[in-house]
Formats: structure tokens, C-alpha cells, sequence
């Protein structure tokens, strides 16, 4: 066995592309403080895919938030490629959970949005790569009322790509799609990521969704949210979900988190 | 649709005019006309040249009352609506001032500006004012926070954010609120060409009355007014259903 194969990823020498320090998030109601997010720690490397998993209502979105600029930590600080984030960045795509594209713009439209500063040949010329590349081909003209939910979500995530950013934050975004188009989106996205391979924070409640895509998946528990443990998904994709190893810590995750894997 | 699901609504209001004409001559002293009489009416303002002065001057009446009104209320609205302190300091005076009929304020107006046009556009003026200010506060009210952060995280701020989302955000909202404006400044203009001027088909009603008790010129004047109206009121539906504007009534 050589030198080179003994490494895992997490010991390659990669760039940290994000990194937070000491994140606590509380928000105030009637005069009742809440603590979201307690003393999170986190870094994620250039080019990576990164998973929070955590229950629903746990504060993994308000860190997705904090993370994307949207919302400011109580304490603490995120950077990204050393700077401190003060705001939302079009170097830095959020996909909403729920539906973002605008409604008043047709595929197009919703396409071009970031792209105001290219000339014409070249915002059409991204356009058609990007429907192409989502698979909206012929429905150019279309307004998102007339798109099903999965094609919704795929073009909010072409309008991010568009823009050639070097980050995504995914907040659920296959969370409302029927599992079928579920499966088929994570597939699509995994595609896009590893041609383009942008840094990925993806939010998550689905143990089996988190271990098909992630390279590495934060466990996070109930609120206030710490992170519990961080777990390295080591298979190559594309991944056989009914390879030991995948079914070994899937159940890992799920015995972390408290819940016997089976119903 | 068959020709016979076509002709019923025709057949319909036949059958109501009917009723009206033999309604009116089974009378011992007639005094309200029939439709026949009612058209001879119409015919007889149009020959006199009355109908269409007397239109023009109310929709000239109601065009500036409600554009001005529009012009300043929704703007004043959107930004009362953004702001959420000032809606706050805004919320009781509007409060009190809604339930006021805009026809609670002809004396005031009067007073001000003198028999004529410009109490008349006043009044609509006043009309218009709060339920279109109230539609630029709802409007903003409800726009997605997910719209605004989406049209920030693509690098929008200031004037850009405003026209590349807050506005085409909120103009289906605008548009249902302006039809809807639109049809009470249309009730006011005849109530305040009743008392406030002398031209117009609110004063055509009234006029018709006292010279002479001409009851098929007042139904005449009544049939015009629904006309318009309805005529007006299609004309903003026509804005809602602009193929880029629709998204805001589906459900969806």
C-alpha cells in the first residue's frame, strides 16, 4: 500500500473555503430569548459537498442563513476565503426551500436575473447552456406557474449556477418534490457538481438524502443546535446504497442521532 | 356551447324587460317608464347633445380624482408598508378616517372649493385615497421575504431591488385594488354631482327629476351609469389578464 491511498480526503492538503468561529445565534420574542445555535464550529474545504443533518426546526437553516449572509450571528464570525461575510454575496447562490424563482419572469427571465452585466450574446448563450444543462429545453417561454415543482427547483438551481458562483447553499431544496423526483434531482445535482465542482452547504432532514450526496455530513442536534459529530462519507460516487459500507453509516447516523432504524 | 347555453342569458334579460314594460302599463298613473321609453330617453339626451358632455364631464371627473389620488396614495402606501414603524404611527389615522363615508365630506369640500369641478374631483380624491393607500401597505405587506432575499443575494440593492423585484412583486395586488377603487370613485362621482356641480349623469338624475318629474331621463341616466361602469370595470380586467401578471391569481 502506498503513501497516497492511506490518506483520506479530510487529510489532503485543501483550501478552507469557509469557516466559522464560535457561532452562537439567539433570537429574541416577547421578550423571551431563544438560543438557535450554540458554539458552532465549522469548516468546509474548497470544492466540497457538505451536509447539516439535523431534525426539523433545529437551527441548521439559521446557520445555512448566518453562513450565506442573510442573517447575522449573535457572536461569532463566518469567513469565506478569509473575508468576513457582512451580506449576501452573488458569488455565493442561496437555493430557498421554498419557491424562489420570481414568478413574473418566464424561465428566461429568471435565468438572466443575475446576469445583467454580460452583453445579449452572452446572457443567451449562458440561457441555453444552463436550460440545456437542467433540462428545461422548450420551455424557454414559460412562466414558473405553468412548471411542475421538480422543474421549479431545477431552474432555481440553473438560475444560481448561471451566475457562476463558487458557492451554494441548498436550504431543503428537494424537501416539497414527490421521492421519485427526489431521486432524480439528487442525481442531477451530484452531475452539476461534479463538472462544476462549486463548494455545496446542503440542509438536510433526510439521514438516506445527506449520505447519498455529502463528502462529509454534520450531525446536529434538536435545539439549540450543536454540532454532535461530523461524519466522512468515504465512497466514490457513483454510490451503490446497498453497499455495506453505505448501510454502515447511514445506520451510524441514524444510531447518533437516537433512532433505532427500524419502524 | 351549444346555440341554446349561448342564447339563454339573452333570453333572460328579455324575459325581465317584459316583466318591466308590463309591470309599468298595468299602472293606474304611470310615472316610471318602460324600456322602450327608457331607449327613447337615451336617444333623446344623445339628439340634445347631453349624454355624451354629461360623460365626458364625470369621467373627466373621475380620471383626475382617481390618478391623483393613485399617484400620490400608492406610492405613499408602498413606502408607509416598508418602513413598519411608520405604519405603525399611520395605522390609527387611517383607522379612524375609513369609516367615514367620502360623501360625509361634500359640505367640507364645498366650503373649500366652491360649487364646481374641483369639489367633485376633491371628493373622489378622497374616495380613492385610503382604500389605495391601504392596497400599496398590503401590498408590501405581502411580498415574499424570499423575493427580497433572492433579489439581494443576486447583488440588488437600493432603486435596482425596487424595480427588478419589489415592484413587479406587488402590481398584481395594485391592480386588483385599483379596479376595485376604480368602482367606488365611480359610485362617488354620481353622489357628488348630485349636490356639487351642475353637469354630469349624477346631475342629469337629478336634474331630470326636479324640471318636470322626467323619470324615463333618470332611468335613462341609471342605465348609463351601469354601462360605464361595467364598461370600466372591464377595462381594468383586462390589466389582470396580462399573460406577465397572472402568476399573482393562480393560487399557486
Amino acid at each position: 500500500m502506498t503513501e497516497e491511498k492511506v490518506k483520506t480526503p479530510a487529510a489532503k492538503a485543501v483550501k478552507t473555503k469557509l469557516r466559522a468561529t464560535g457561532i452562537n445565534k439567539t433570537f429574541k420574542r416577547d421578550g423571551t430569548e431563544t438560543s438557535v445555535l450554540e458554539n458552532v464550529e465549522l469548516e468546509v474545504a474548497q470544492g466540497e459537498f457538505l451536509c447539516l443533518l439535523g431534525p426539523s426546526g433545529c437551527g441548521k437553516s439559521t446557520l445555512l442563513n448566518i453562513c450565506a449572509g442573510f442573517l447575522s450571528p449573535t457572536t461569532g464570525t463566518v469567513t469565506i476565503d478569509g473575508e468576513p461575510v457582512t451580506g449576501p454575496d452573488p458569488r455565493r447562490i442561496f437555493v430557498f426551500q421554498e419557491r424562489g424563482v420570481f414568478p413574473w419572469l418566464t424561465v428566461e427571465g429568471n435565468i438572466a436575473f443575475g446576469l445583467a452585466k454580460l452583453s445579449k450574446a452572452e446572457q443567451a448563450e449562458r440561457i441555453a447552456h444552463y436550460i440545456k444543462m437542467v433540462g428545461l429545453q422548450g420551455f424557454e417561454k414559460a412562466y414558473p406557474q405553468e412548471l411542475s415543482g421538480g422543474m421549479k427547483q431545477r431552474l432555481e438551481v440553473a438560475r444560481a449556477l448561471a451566475v457562476n458562483p463558487d458557492m451554494l447553499f441548498l436550504d431543503e431544496p428537494f424537501g416539497a418534490l414527490d421521492s421519485i423526483t427526489r431521486l432524480i434531482m439528487r442525481g442531477e445535482l451530484l452531475r452539476i457538481w461534479e463538472a462544476e465542482r462549486k463548494t455545496i452547504i446542503f440542509v438536510t432532514h433526510d439521514i438516506e438524502e445527506a449520505v447519498q450526496l455529502a463528502d462529509r455530513v454534520v450531525v446536529m442536534s434538536a435545539r439549540p443546535a450543536t454540532i454532535q459529530t461530523i461524519v466522512e462519507i468515504d465512497i466514490e460516487h457513483p454510490r451503490d446504497i446497498s453497499s455495506p459500507r453505505y448501510l454502515e453509516l447511514r445506520d451510524g447516523i441514524f444510531n447518533e442521532i437516537g433512532l433505532a432504524h427500524k419502524i | 356551447m351549444s346555440p341554446w347555453v349561448r342564447i339563454r342569458p339573452a333570453l333572460f334579460i328579455l324575459a325581465l324587460l317584459g316583466i318591466w314594460h308590463f309591470a309599468v302599463v298595468s299602472q293606474q298613473n304611470r310615472i316610471l317608464p318602460t324600456p322602450w321609453e327608457t331607449v327613447t330617453g337615451i336617444i333623446e339626451l344623445m339628439q340634445r347633445g347631453l349624454l355624451i358632455k354629461y360623460i365626458v364631464a364625470s369621467l373627466f371627473r373621475v380620471t383626475w380624482g382617481f390618478v391623483g389620488a393613485a399617484l400620490l396614495a400608492i406610492p405613499l402606501g408602498l413606502a408607509v408598508g416598508w418602513f413598519r414603524r411608520t405604519e405603525m404611527a399611520f395605522n390609527p389615522l387611517i383607522q379612524i378616517l375609513r369609516p367615514i363615508s367620502p360623501l360625509a365630506w361634500i359640505p367640507i369640500s364645498i366650503l373649500w372649493f366652491g360649487v364646481g369641478d374641483v369639489a367633485a374631483i376633491y371628493l373622489i380624491f378622497l374616495a380613492s385615497f385610503l382604500p389605495l393607500m391601504m392596497t400599496g401597505i398590503n401590498a408590501v405587506g405581502g411580498i415574499p421575504q424570499v423575493y427580497i432575499n433572492a433579489g439581494r443575494n443576486f447583488g440588488l440593492s437600493g432603486a435596482r431591488l425596487v424595480i427588478r423585484v419589489l415592484y413587479p412583486a406587488v402590481v398584481p395586488q395594485l391592480i386588483i385594488g385599483l379596479r376595485i377603487t376604480l368602482g367606488i370613485a365611480w359610485l362617488v362621482v354620481v353622489a357628488a354631482e348630485m349636490i356639487a356641480v351642475n353637469s354630469g349623469l349624477g346631475f342629469l338624475i337629478v336634474d331630470a327629476r326636479n324640471a318636470g318629474n322626467r323619470y324615463d331621463l333618470v332611468v335613462a341616466g341609471m342605465v348609463m351609469i351601469g354601462m360605464i361602469g361595467l364598461m370600466l370595470d372591464t377595462l381594468m380586467r383586462s390589466l389582470e389578464k396580462s399573460r406577465a401578471l397572472r402568476w399573482g391569481y393562480s393560487e399557486d
